[in-house]
């Protein structure tokens, strides 16, 4: 199974195309990441284009798409899911989810546990607890750093990183900082193998839009209609 | 006819997610997915609620607008998407999806103009446009009087709001007067029942000797009427006031529009965007361009509010052109100016 492998949630615009055999065993066949938070729409369709070309593949090769679903910073995360939809749409394949955390922890290959953090702006980060590099404990949540109990294990990921201050020495080798989609490809792969179900290709949001309801006019006028 | 390219156009630039199918001045199909009704109780269009409405929406609206034009993706020769202006996040949604069709059917991709699109989709309705033409765009996010001299390639802005859209008036005066959002319609309706001689309100930027316009005076007037009327404890008829209100807005819109076409020597008018809709301005606008001798051309309300049907409109255009196609890295541009129809 061919599979075509891409994430905007993180800062990072990373793309893969990988390739699972029959028995289960992974190949990585083309592979790029960038880090730029402010350009995944300028830079995604570009990559995907140049890794077709070094895998020696036409995108109608494909079997599937995975994307990942964040949680992430909202825009960035739209552009890979609108991506992946119409790519999706257009060849015909099926287009599946991977929870961008997840993928971050998967491409740890930790066998202890350790947490997983993901800058969520405005003083938060998406975070979550991990048995090993495979097995999420519970939902992710969106916190101030100060306010987590991290229970003393290792932290990872970008959220890691620049809360280090606040968070101690756990956060002091938080790498990796960012999924990449070699890992998001092989554990995509990895659970449809496995006969898994994997999340819809829906974005993990985890916020409700910041939008006010104007409050009702002061005075009730008395309106001649 | 049927050796024309078949251009998809998807717009997502505000709350509308448009998609549609054309080949040279024919409309073969098209679908739009609004998500006005999630942004009422807001009382205006939610930035994020309609990014998110969007990429819900995106494939699904293409498929019906393929059903509708009983077309396959596999026919289609090009890709037209919005580009700008408009919402960052919005547009983005549109744009990806564009890039992710071109690249799956190897199909060249461009990335237009929104308001060049208003006035390209008019073809659709009177066949093409005759060059040069002027073009009044009047909708809750824009207010602006172009000369075109050729919708791909040749678009000056000889004015625009300086402050408030035209639509944004209505909704903002709507709200004054517990009538609903968006404004347009209810006051339009008020309107009709009302004197707009009742009260005069100010012509915004009337006589400046620019085609620039202003509403936020007006707006600020009327908010003024109706506290002084509150105070001196004198009824408030909301069907006089919307037409009082509805008359000012009117009577400098096509003011300035028919002027243009005057000044410039130019013969067509072009009225687009949600708010040509509007009874009142269609009217003025017909008296006015009859009086000074110049054709007036209205899309169908369906066709003057955002689609994706004005967006292939214009992609026909530019493919006409024989303009370079957009690369994979096109960016989108919140405020891309109407002299660019094609982005890059
Ligand atoms: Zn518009």
């Amino acid at each position: 199974m061919l599979l075509l492998a891409f994430d905007t949630a993180t800062p990072a615009v990373t793309a893969a195309i990988g390739e699972s055999s029959g028995d289960g065993v992974f190949t990585m066949r083309a592979n790029a990441s960038l880090v730029d938070a402010r350009r995944h729409g300028e830079l995604l369709s570009p990559t995907i284009r140049t890794l077709t070309r070094v895998a020696g593949i036409d995108l109608s090769d494909l079997d599937a798409v995975a994307v990942g679903i964040g949680p992430g910073p909202y825009t960035g995360l739209r552009v890979g899911l609108s991506t992946a939809h119409a790519l999706a749409d257009a060849l015909g394949i099926p287009c599946h989810g991977v929870t961008t955390l997840d993928a971050l922890a998967f491409g740890t290959r930790r066998t202890q546990p350790f947490v997983a953090m993901t800058d969520a702006r405005r003083k938060e980060v998406f975070w979550a607890r991990y048995d090993d590099h495979l097995t999420r404990v519970g939902e992710i949540a969106v916190d101030r750093p100060a306010e987590i109990d991290t229970g003393g294990l290792p932290l990872i990921g970008d959220g890691a990183r620049m809360y280090a201050e606040v968070l101690g020495d756990t956060a002091s080798a938080p790498q990796p900082l960012y999924p990449d989609a070699a890992a998001l490809a092989e554990l995509a792969l990895l659970r449809l193998h496995r006969g898994e179900k994997l999340p819809e290709p829906s974005p993990l949001y985890l916020r409700r839009p910041d939008a006010v309801v104007p409050g009702a006019p002061k005075k009730v006028r008395q309106w001649v209609r | 006819m049927s050796d024309l390219p078949l251009i998809l156009g998807i717009e997502t630039s505000c709350d509308e997610t448009g998609v549609g199918l054309v080949r040279g001045c024919e409309l073969l199909g098209e679908s739009v997915a609004s998500s006005v009704d999630q942004h009422v109780r807001f009382g205006g269009v939610v930035p994020e609620v309609a990014s998110r409405a969007h990429l819900e929406a995106m494939t699904p609206t293409v498929r019906r607008a393929l059903d509708a034009a009983g077309v396959k993706l596999s026919d289609v020769d090009a890709i037209a998407v919005t580009a700008g202006p408009g919402l960052a996040g919005a547009l983005l949604v549109g744009v990806s999806a564009a890039k992710a069709y071109a690249m799956a059917l190897d199909k060249p991709l461009y990335g237009v103009n929104h308001l060049v699109g208003h006035v390209a989709v008019d073809q659709l309705e009177h066949g093409p446009l005759p060059k040069p033409a002027i073009a009044l765009l009047v909708s809750g996010g824009h207010t602006s009087l172009l000369l075109v001299n050729d919708l791909a390639t040749d678009v000056v802005s000889l004015g625009d709001t300086v402050d408030d859209a035209a639509g944004e008036a209505y909704d903002k005066v709507a709200r004054l007067l517990d009538l609903p959002y968006p404004g347009g319609p209810p006051i339009d309706r008020e309107a009709q029942k009302g004197d707009p001689k009742s009260v005069r309100f100010p012509r915004g930027k009337w006589g400046d000797g620019t085609y620039d316009f202003s509403f936020s005076g007006l707006k600020t007037a009327v908010a003024r009427h109706v506290e002084d009327a509150d105070r001196r404890g004198e009824p408030l008829v909301v069907a006089d006031i919307a037409a009082a209100f509805q008359d000012s807005v009117v009577d400098v819109l096509t003011r300035k529009a028919v002027d243009a076409c005057v000044e410039h020597g130019v013969g067509t008018l072009v009225i687009s965007g949600g708010v040509a809709a509007n009874s009142a301005l269609r009217a003025r606008a017909e008296q006015r361009c009859r009086e000074a001798g110049v054709e007036l051309r209205v899309p169908r309300p369906k066709l003057c509010t955002d689609n994706g049907a004005m967006i292939a409109a214009l992609g026909a255009e530019v493919v006409a052109a024989g303009l370079p196609p957009s690369s994979l890295d096109l960016a989108t541009d919140t405020s891309l100016p109407v002299e660019s129809p094609l982005a890059r």
